[in-house]
């Protein structure tokens, strides 16, 4: 698992990806900063946080499309899966791998946090609960487009619907009104992203929150992990 | 048989060449390999009549195709096994299923006594496998991506003199900081092939190794199957006849997923020519020679053959096997005053062969 964790970053950073991540998610949660915190004397990171909720459901399915569709499709799979590694390694490493390149991006709340201090006291118990949020919602949404690039051979693929789905659960709030059927509503509602993750923005750790983004994590590697099983035996 | 650690551990450079005679004397009906990793460590392994690769019964479905169709052979330590087929016969499906990418619909692979199923990693261990296409991520460089096959492998041995070592011996030397992207062809079959050594597996899969190498590259694979094929075990793949033959002790073709024949190379191409067709070209009138030939006893058949100048013809002439009809051309020709120009065996090629084979497996399933 290992040799394939280290692979897979340096792979990141060996092609653009990486680059075109980093800068996209500092780009946005600098403009957020500076709008949020400078323009209005704010010593609060929420907004900050909240917004990136969008940017993130746009910049995951670009950095994992590449994942296993490309191996698939530069047959680069083969020497994986027939050398002595398990799925679960394989699907455990390349996780890691784009959870690593995901963390450092956050990494720059950290910074914000810093900069704060210099002018007022920042919450630091609710930037690090946030951040712990930020992280777990990203764990659990690059599971979901692992899962979406194990079943194509096409990157592009891969990410459109990565996206599509990201758009799906950005939404999934607005539906809930729409449904009068109430079991329904309130099942979607439970499936709604952003109000575990509103929860951690306003620095309220709860084990609901981290319970389910964890769960779902974990759901979607299995996924990927029976989806290359499956493969095998077709 | 092999000497644990610790007991070789003490052993200095001299005992353990002393062993190593001790071992070879000891084993002297058997073939055996010793092997001598930098002086101390010993490994003796030894080889009597001993199945390396064992395949029962494999079938592969895809739908309703079959793309492998109950497929069963069995591969000898050391040996150098060819298998032969047309695009499509299933020579990848099977080699795909021995290394475990895929699974097979039903049949078992046995290698060196593990089976994929049961014991995946044990057994992944045991083989190196080159697709097809060489596994390799073009954006690394070349030892990066050899030290990165080196770490999933899980190999064993010291890192760098290892690799260095495979890629001496493929011929790789200097492109280390190569980037894959960068290489030619042949550069990149290479360090597919480096890949496969790695950590010296007993058994190593080729699939169409030479395919888009020019002449001298072929050669030179040519050269290193066959000096691979003393220490391990290999099955390599191909659809050109000449390559296999001039690598293979064992030829295996496989056409639409079945077996079709199953001999040792040189056994293949005389049990199935056996001397029964003559190549005769004569000067005279066609249709004379023609008859003339055909009242010699065993003949059964004689073709004009396309090749014929205006004076003279080819004939094929098909006889009965066992009959020497030589001598008999030569004095009917001379009866009828029309001068034998060439006449020699026209014992089957392999190609030939190959083609009538697998023409005939096909029109059987229609």
């Amino acid at each position: 698992m290992g040799a394939i964790y280290k692979r897979e970053l340096s792979g990141y950073f060996n092609s653009a990806i990486a680059y075109v991540v980093l800068a996209v998610f500092f780009f946005f949660s600098g403009f957020f900063f500076y709008n949020y915190c400078f323009m209005r004397d704010s010593n609060s990171l929420s907004y900050v946080f909240g917004n990136m909720f969008y940017i993130i459901m746009f910049i995951i399915p670009v950095l994992t499309m590449k994942t296993f569709s490309e191996e698939k499709r530069q047959k680069t799979d083969q020497a994986l899966l027939t050398s002595p590694v398990s799925l679960t390694e394989i699907v455990l490493g390349k996780f890691l791998g784009a959870f690593t390149v995901f963390a450092m991006c956050c990494g720059i709340f950290l910074v914000y946090a810093v900069i704060i201090s210099f002018f007022a006291q920042p919450q630091w118990s609710v930037v690090l609960c946030t951040l712990l949020g930020i992280l777990l919602l990203g764990a659990a949404m690059i599971a979901i487009n692992v899962f979406i690039s194990s079943l194509t051979e096409s990157m592009v693929v891969a990410a459109v619907v990565g996206m599509a789905a990201g758009l799906v659960i950005e939404t999934v709030g607005y539906f809930v009104s729409l449904i009068s059927v109430e079991w329904i509503s309130t099942a979607l509602s439970k499936l709604d992203f952003t109000t575990y993750y509103t929860n951690f923005t306003y620095g309220i750790l709860s084990a609901t929150d981290v319970v389910f983004y964890l769960s779902v994590t974990g759901l979607f590697l299995f996924f990927t992990v029976r989806v290359l099983e499956r493969r095998r035996w077709s | 048989m092999a000497l644990s650690k610790a007991a070789m551990g003490a052993a200095s450079r001299c005992q353990c060449d002393n062993l190593m005679k001790f071992y070879k004397k000891c084993y002297q009906n058997q073939n055996v390999c010793v092997t001598m990793y930098f002086g101390i460590k010993c490994r003796i392994t030894c080889q009597g009549v001993k199945q390396m690769i064992e395949v029962k019964n494999l079938t592969k479905r895809y739908g309703k195709i079959k793309a492998v169709d109950d497929i069963s052979f069995t591969v000898d330590t050391g040996e150098v096994l060819g298998f032969l087929g047309p695009n499509g016969a299933g020579k990848s499906t099977t080699m795909n299923i021995i290394t475990g990418y895929i699974s097979s619909s039903s049949g078992t692979v046995t290698v060196d006594g593990c089976e994929i199923l049961a014991e995946p990693k044990k057994t992944k261990q045991k083989i190196g496998y080159l697709p097809e296409i060489p596994p390799l991520y073009v954006e690394m460089t070349v030892r990066k991506y050899l030290e990165f096959m080196f770490d999933i492998k899980r190999v064993k041995l010291p890192k760098k003199e290892h690799i260095d070592e495979v890629m001496h011996l493929v011929g790789l030397d200097n492109h280390g900081k190569r980037i894959i992207k960068n290489l030619s062809k042949g550069y990149r079959q290479r360090v597919g092939f480096a890949q496969a050594l790695l950590g010296n597996p007993p058994v190593i899969i080729l699939d169409e190794p030479t395919v888009g190498l020019d002449p001298k590259q072929i050669i030179e694979i040519r050269k290193l199957i066959k000096n691979l094929g003393r220490k391990h075990t290999v099955i390599f793949s191909s659809h050109v006849l000449s390559e296999i033959s001039a690598t293979c002790d064992r030829i295996i073709i496989i056409a639409d997923g079945k077996i079709i024949a199953d001999a040792k190379a040189d056994e293949l191409s005389s049990a199935l020519s056996n001397e029964r067709r003559l190549v005769v070209t004569a000067e005279g009138k066609a249709s004379d020679i023609a008859a003339e030939i055909k009242k010699i006893p065993g003949v059964l058949k004689v073709k004009r053959n396309g090749a014929s100048s205006d004076k003279a013809t080819t004939f094929d002439v098909e006889y009965k096997p066992g009959a020497d009809i030589r001598r008999d051309v030569f004095n009917a020709m001379a009866r009828i005053g029309c001068p034998i120009l060439e006449m020699k065996s026209g014992g089957e090629s392999l190609e030939e062969m190959y083609l009538r084979l697998t023409e005939n497996s096909k029109g059987g399933e229609e």
